[in-house]
């Protein structure tokens, strides 16, 4: 726990100069019992995650031999290469960068052509759209579930693009639901971001007769950058755990990304806790990698879409 | 990049933008492909479905065969019959209220104390955040972990592990609801104090300095002084928790595809329409009635964000 990416510098706030503050005593007691109160949180908040990477270290016979809640009597990696083979995770992760990969990326271009539009043009429909696209992605996912049921099982799609020969139980599938789920939340960031870019910049381009295209593809896109790493970042965590979609609307288990495998695995594991454990913490690896890497960009997305208007 | 970068100039927005009618040809097909491929994503895959549940849900519809429309008849069924439904709206009730009583007060402590800039303030601050990273279901199996009856931690820390007299958290229908919150909790807190931590930082110090000199103390700064002025922010919390609440499905699906104590209107929902019955018309009638439930939250948030908007 010391690799941690700071989280944005003024949120943790050190204490500006000059801030007024209560007598010394009463100070030092409350900034113990603080203290105190955070470090059993903390210790808390960290026992389930630690207990799984204690289970997962020790080896099936030290923990038949000793019983679980015992101290180790050696540690190994081996249920970690186990759980890797034995539960196919290569090619249940493959999946997922399957899904993944095209529907944030599809996801940020729909979304941000929306958001480009809205943001610039005034149209009659401007506020209705936005409507649209934001409140369609806080529905819950089960409410959509009947009548996508219905059109995945009916919609045939070409060979070449769904083994199955439908939208039902394919890849692609999985990737539309998730891209028209998450633009929404999409559109509504950029359009707030693009509207804080000054219209100025774009003013030029326009009397050098640069076409719509231009000044989305080459002028207001590179200005997004910062929003748009937010949200690249947001949206494979989002997408990458993403239980429902393929759950519901897959049924060849192969196929499946990894985070709605999750259940088979727990099936297949149930009889070793050790297994289950290492297979669970091999599956957290990706956002665990986001978490210590682009923790500030994950925030930065999180509350620019719900924080601000 | 800052959350503050999101604050729109102050420059009034409609002169700022150009109405269409001066545009090429060329780029009116543009703006127009622009627009046209998202929207009709969105209303294929979104909004059509959102309504076409509503038509659904007064037909018989199957995986396959002709669909006849039966009037009420399934909510008649779901009100009166289902021995599932009133239990899964009580357990959505619960959900909600353990969200509203435990969770997000504990996250908007959590926030207080962190944002006065104590010592490790970040460390603890990444700690709480580390679940909210996680998939549900994946919580679901750490959990598991941590539940069993003979192998987990609880039941080692109780000696107790003996089959038959241990305690079954997750299987003792009596109890499961509990343990299955306490797994939401340990995400949804850290979510919460995310959000308070980004609100806590656009209030405006100056204000706490005024109540102090005026000898306010901490409780009362608190709620005299920062938690009014956190009213956007509030809002769109109790909008979070409302919609979280509704959307809860993936760990009691991981547990017991929502069975034995731990049935929700979404996972009889999927249990409906997933089945080999493939029950499409009654799991619409389930359907419409979250959808009209959380049309509340969802009403509500848009009224804030979009009149914040106007404001400006």
């Amino acid at each position: 726990m010391t690799v941690l990416a700071p989280p944005e510098s003024d949120t943790a706030g050190g204490t500006p100069a000059g801030r007024l503050h209560p007598p010394v005593g009463t100070r030092r007691s409350g900034r113990i019992a603080t203290h105190a109160f955070l470090i059993v949180m903390a210790v808390l908040w960290l026992i389930p995650l630690l207990w799984t990477v204690y289970v997962s270290l020790r080896p099936e016979s030290d923990t038949n031999q000793h019983g679980y809640f015992s101290i180790a009597h050696s540690l190994t990696f081996h249920n970690y290469s186990e759980a890797w083979t034995q539960g196919q995770l290569p090619h249940l992760f493959w999946n997922s960068v399957k899904i993944t990969v095209p529907a944030v990326i599809i996801t940020l271009f729909f979304a941000s052509c929306v958001a480009f539009v809205v943001a610039r043009f005034s149209f009659r429909f401007n506020l209705a759209m936005l409507l649209l696209f934001t409140a369609g992605n806080l529905l819950p996912q089960q409410v959509l579930l009947a009548p996508l049921f219905k059109i995945y099982t009916n919609v045939q799609v070409p060979s070449f693009l769904s083994d199955s020969g439908e939208l039902y139980d394919s890849t692609i599938g999985v990737v539309a639901i998730n891209i028209a789920f998450q633009t929404g939340f999409c559109v509504f960031v950029l359009s707030n971001f693009m509207r804080t870019i000054p219209e100025e910049i774009t003013e030029a381009s326009l009397v050098d007769g640069a076409s719509v295209w231009t000044r989305y593809w080459r002028l207001t896109l590179p200005l997004c950058r910062p929003a748009l790493a937010a949200l690249a970042t947001l949206l494979t965590t989002w997408i990458y755990n993403d239980f429902f979609w393929a759950l519901s609307l897959m049924t060849t288990g192969k196929n499946r990304p990894i985070t709605s495998a999750i259940q088979n695995l727990a099936g297949e594991f149930a009889q070793n806790d050790n297994l289950l454990s290492a297979c669970a913490l091999i599956i957290a690896v990706p956002v665990l990698v986001v978490y210590f890497v682009l923790q500030r960009q994950f925030i930065a997305g999180l509350t620019l879409g719900s924080t601000k208007g | 990049m800052s959350a503050d970068t999101a604050t729109p100039t102050a420059a009034p927005r409609r002169r700022r933008r150009r109405s269409v009618r001066r545009l090429t040809g060329r780029d009116r097909v543009v703006i127009t492909l622009m627009i046209i491929v998202p929207l009709l994503l969105d209303i294929a895959l979104i909004w059509g479905p959102a309504v076409a549940t509503v038509f659904l849900s007064f037909t018989d519809a199957h995986g396959i065969g002709p669909i006849h429309g039966v009037g009420t008849q399934n909510y008649h069924v779901v009100r009166t019959i289902d021995p599932e439904f009133w239990p899964a709206v009580r357990h959505n009730v619960l959900w909600l209220v353990e969200f509203t009583v435990i969770a997000t007060p504990l996250g908007m402590l959590l926030a207080v104390l962190l944002d006065r800039g104590i010592r490790g303030s970040r460390i603890y601050q990444s700690i709480f955040f580390l679940p909210v990273m996680l998939s549900l279901a994946l919580i679901g199996i750490i959990w598991e972990v941590v539940y069993s009856p003979q192998f987990g931690l609880i039941n080692g820390i109780l000696h107790n592990t003996k089959p038959g007299s241990a305690i079954d958290w997750l299987g003792d229908p009596k109890l499961n609801l509990w343990s299955v919150l306490v797994e939401a909790t340990w995400r949804q807190t850290g979510y919460v104090m995310v959000l308070y931590l980004a609100g806590l930082k656009a209030f405006d110090p100056a204000l706490r300095e005024a109540a102090q000199i005026d000898g306010a103390n901490g409780w009362q700064l608190f709620w005299k002084v920062t938690f009014p002025t956190l009213r956007p922010i509030n809002i769109v919390i109790a909008v979070i928790t409302v919609i979280e609440s509704l959307r809860a499905f993936d760990l009691v699906w991981v547990t017991n595809g929502g069975t034995n104590g731990l049935e929700l209107l979404s996972a009889m929902i999927t249990q409906d329409i997933t089945s080999a019955a493939s029950r499409i018309g009654y799991g619409s009638a389930i359907g419409v009635v979250l959808l009209v439930i959380s049309l509340v939250p969802i009403v509500t948030f848009l009224i804030v964000q979009f009149r914040r908007q106007d404001e400006r």
